[in-house]
């Protein structure tokens, strides 16, 4: 159904191509390349050493596994969410919808007062966890929580047209031929939802791994604990060394690109094996 | 005695701008000119009240009209901005390491700037003191107690905010002269006061937040401004001046090449030369800046408590020495977190 | 699980079984605690002091040219990138070519940068210091610590969503809509305007959201390209930041109010789009 059929019938590849091309390569690659050259000004031992210290690699190990955790559970609420936004009726539902964008649109800083007070031990949040003996603000939880919610509109975005999309005639036949509701949604569903799924926890995790603003309220900003790397690309920045912040900034971006470029040739290959 | 010295100065110099500046064509009004102050955090109310009060002042002498705009932000990130180009005529910063920094990777301000004004070029000063919960429950006094077991302090990071490093420095020096100039230990006894720290937020004003409305901490280290804002505004703490702290003095400059560039130099020298007198003096005061002038204090109806302070030339040198042997990477804040002897 | 019922747009299920109790259950769950809770913490504390306290930050005039400045940035942002978007989701969806994965890598790229480092990449060439900044200087053009840096700034923070939103939508469609329409004897415009658009509609739509929202709340680019200079170059958020930083926290969280606006934005384009939808209908060239 989706292999290449003779090449031309639709026209505007060239202009949409060269478009997009052209825009990409001002926009995106030449500032690129002022930061790699920045960097690369750096004597390579030195680069290595800067990016290698204990502490950077412990906040590197925080900022990939909260951002991993953060997205994962937006990966699977956000979908329900979605769902349950796009399919069904109830009251406030329009205006639920509307409000999903918000942790976009606050400012960071706000967003990170707002969170540490609910998450702290007085708050609303953190007063329910503290007689658990579970603490929130100040602990890798409270990063997880911030990224949680500055990273939330994604998925449910990049679903909702998607679930829009389904065809609930086909739900409909699946179950007309005998399917049960876990079949329907597991063959039927889920592989027409993967790729929305998939941009939505791609996005999610590149944003939470960039967050800075909301996160160092709720963080504590402990060396080795709760440092994430954004923090200290700040730090050098702080003490003029240019230099180094774009040292650090290139290795999470190197990471990050090739986790989404597998992530993307994963989606190419099951969208080919399915088809 | 200082003071009058800064007066005598001043009037001198003021008398030669009057003489040797470009005397004001009688007839008509000079152009309106725009001023760009660039500044740190916490001083907006401060200048704010003093913007107005030069603009008055400069249009009765001069009978130009001058509007100052205003940035803040973080010292070292404004310094960074203005390294890049930010169009400032005026930089008045938490730290003479910024403008130093400013001199040397633009050269965008003349060497030399301390000594162009009176004062190392620092028209109010400040000091570190410590702001406990009401009745100081844990009877916090002085340096030691921060470094006992069971209190719990709160101070920003050193790396991420300027005001932290004065704590730093000022814990560091008190232990120094405690203990007969022993670098080893006043790093101990500065390491077992971060062993006390639950929580390095990245600012001043985030740890302050932490301290009073999260409620965590039982002193907050801090500027005395601040803290005397703090104290003013919400009852619930009360301010302890520790025997001896250090002088903290955020120096002020003229960005030469770009107030030339603007073509608004002369303004800008006397904006910068006004913050001397007593008018300015009075604001700052008001604001909780500890003013030059003997004077300023009692009339702007504020008293500041008795402090004894050491500068920060008389036991680290420069910034520049207590930047790379303190807060650079590797330096003595960066060990006393490796060895893991600050709080776990 | 769904009643049978023709595909067009009907009326939607009402919960009523469990499995529907308990999906619902679920999503509000989760979008109270993320989502509600911290949004309605921060305009408690903005009417924390009351009504006069609330209003008088917003009247300063501070805060309007912050609001001018965050629209001018987010005007310039999301046409551009919506235009760039459904381009590179027409190449990238519609047809088969080598470097693919690579593209849509790229696209993704800008999520990938510390926002702090993009904005230090425009400081790197058009700053004092930088590839382009001596000459900019001596022409007296501003790009950064003016207008034109916070929205080029802007623009590169918020340029995948758009066409991250419409690739799969558009894969998912296939191109078989698209290829009878043509064969069909309509041009390429008359295609994309008829056929894909009224099925990529609620996509565009939510990537445009996305890109605004994201336009207007952008911090950490936009405060190294901005100067913070209080009434020209400060966007809202940055204008927030300052109020923080003053110790005036319950203006801040009064302007930061404001940007719950932007949920009104939302609702009001969604039923527009919703009407249109009810009028028109949809796959009428089916």
């Amino acid at each position: 159904m989706k292999q290449p059929r003779k090449p031309g019938v639709i026209p505007g590849f060239g202009l949409c191509l060269g478009y997009t091309l052209s825009y990409l390569g001002l926009l995106v690659l030449v500032p690129l390349a002022a930061l790699i050259i920045k960097s690369a000004g750096l004597d390579w031992a030195w680069f290595l050493h800067t990016v290698t210290e204990p502490r950077v690699l412990a906040a590197y190990r925080l900022s990939f596994l909260a951002s991993f955790i953060a997205a994962g559970i937006n990966v699977v609420f956000g979908a329900v969410a979605a769902w349950v936004l796009v399919r069904y009726q109830f009251p406030g539902r329009r205006l639920l919808n509307a409000v999903v964008d918000l942790p976009f649109a606050l400012p960071t800083a706000v967003s990170g007062i707002a969170l540490t007070a609910l998450c702290s031990p007085g708050g609303w949040i953190g007063g329910l966890a503290a007689p658990l003996g579970i603490k929130i603000a100040f602990t890798q939880l409270g990063v997880i929580i911030a990224l949680t919610f500055i990273s939330l509109p994604f998925v449910i975005r990049a679903l909702q047209p998607a679930i829009k999309d389904l065809d609930p005639a086909v739900e409909e036949a699946a179950r007309v031929l005998g399917a049960s509701p876990a079949q329907t949604f597991l063959r039927v569903i889920v592989p027409s939802l993967a790729p929305a799924l998939l941009t939505g926890f791609t996005l999610a995790f590149a944003r939470a791994l960039g967050e800075y603003g909301s996160v160092i309220f709720i963080s504590g900003n402990m060396p080795h604990k709760t440092e994430i790397a954004p923090l200290l690309i700040a730090v050098k920045l702080e003490q003029y060394d240019v230099a180094g912040a774009a040292a650090i900034a290139v290795v999470m971006m190197a990471a990050a690109f090739t986790l989404l470029v597998s992530i993307n040739l994963l989606q190419r290959r099951n969208l080919h094996g399915t088809a | 005695m200082k003071a009058v010295r800064v007066l005598g100065v001043d009037l001198l110099i003021t008398l030669l701008t009057l003489i040797g500046g470009p005397l004001p064509v009688a007839t008509a009004a000079p152009a309106p000119v725009t001023l760009l102050n660039v500044s740190y955090d916490p001083t907006r109310e401060f200048y704010s009240a003093y913007n107005a009060a030069f603009s008055k002042f400069w249009l009765a002498k001069t009978g130009q009209t001058v509007t100052v705009q205003q940035s803040h932000g973080g010292s070292g990130k404004q310094a960074m901005s203005i390294i890049n180009g930010l169009s400032a005529d005026i930089v008045t910063l938490a730290l003479a390491y910024d403008i130093d920094a400013i001199v040397k990777q633009s050269g965008l301000i003349a060497p030399g700037w301390a000594a162009r004004l009176p004062d190392n070029s620092c028209p109010y000063t400040s000091t570190i003191v410590f702001l406990v919960r009401k009745g100081n429950p844990k009877s916090v006094k002085d340096w030691d107690d921060l470094a006992r077991p069971g209190v719990s302090v709160i101070t920003p990071n050193p790396k991420t905010s300027g005001g932290a490093r004065w704590n730093y420095l000022a814990a560091w020096g008190y232990a120094l002269r405690k203990n007969k100039n022993d670098a080893r230990a006043a790093r101990d006894f500065v390491a077992g006061i971060f062993r006390n720290v639950p929580v390095l937020d990245a600012g001043a004003r985030g740890s302050a937040i932490t301290f009073t409305e999260r409620g965590m901490g039982d002193v907050l280290v801090g500027w005395e401004n601040e803290a005397m804002l703090a104290a003013g505004q919400a009852r619930g703490f009360e301010i302890v001046v520790p025997s001896l702290s250090i002088l903290a003095e955020p120096p002020v400059a003229l960005v030469n090449k770009v107030s030339e560039k603007n073509g608004n130099t002369e303004v800008a020298k006397a904006y910068l030369k006004y913050l001397y007198e007593e008018e300015a003096q009075v604001l700052a005061a008001k604001n909780y800046y500890r003013p030059r002038s003997k004077s300023a204090a009692a009339k702007a109806g504020v008293t500041f408590p008795k402090v004894k302070t050491f500068s920060l030339k008389e036991i680290f040198k420069s910034w520049e020495t207590a930047q790379k042997e303190h807060f650079s990477d590797g330096g003595t804040f960066d060990g006393i977190y490796k060895a893991g002897e600050a709080a776990k | 699980m769904e009643p049978l019922k023709p595909s067009a747009a009907g009326a939607l299920p009402r919960i009523d079984t469990w499995p529907r109790k308990l999906l619902l259950a679920v999503a509000l769950g989760y979008l109270t605690l993320f989502l509600a809770l911290p949004v309605a913490f921060i305009l408690i504390q903005a009417l924390a002091k009351g009504w006069q306290a609330y209003l008088a930050p917003l009247r300063d005039p501070a805060a309007l040219a912050a609001v001018k400045l965050t629209l001018y940035a987010a005007a310039l942002a999301v046409p551009l990138n919506l235009v760039f978007g459904v381009a590179a989701a027409w190449c990238i969806a519609k047809f088969e070519f080598k470097g693919k994965t690579a593209l849509i890598a790229l696209i993704d790229l800008p999520l990938t940068i510390s926002p702090v480092i993009s904005g230090l990449m425009f400081v790197l060439i058009f700053g004092l210091q930088g590839w382009l900044g001596p000459w900019l200087g001596g022409h007296n053009i501003s790009i950064i610590f003016a207008a034109p840096g916070i929205a080029l700034a802007t623009v590169f923070v918020t340029l995948p969503f758009v066409a991250r939103e419409l690739i799969p939508l558009m894969a998912e469609r296939g191109k078989d809509d698209e290829e009878a329409s043509v064969l069909l004897g309509a041009d390429g415009w008359q295609t994309f305007w008829l056929v894909t658009l009224p099925g990529i509609k609620w996509g565009l739509f939510y990537g445009v959201v996305l890109s605004a929202a994201r336009a207007i709340g952008e911090f950490g680019a936009v405060s190294m390209v901005s100067g913070h200079i209080r009434g020209r170059t400060n966007t809202l958020t940055l204008h927030v930041e300052t109020l923080y930083n003053e110790y005036n926290m319950t203006a801040a969280f009064a302007v930061s109010s404001l940007l719950v606006l932007l949920a009104l934005f939302t609702l009001a384009a969604q039923a527009l789009i919703s009407a249109r939808e009810e009028a028109g209908g949809r796959g009428e060239i089916l």
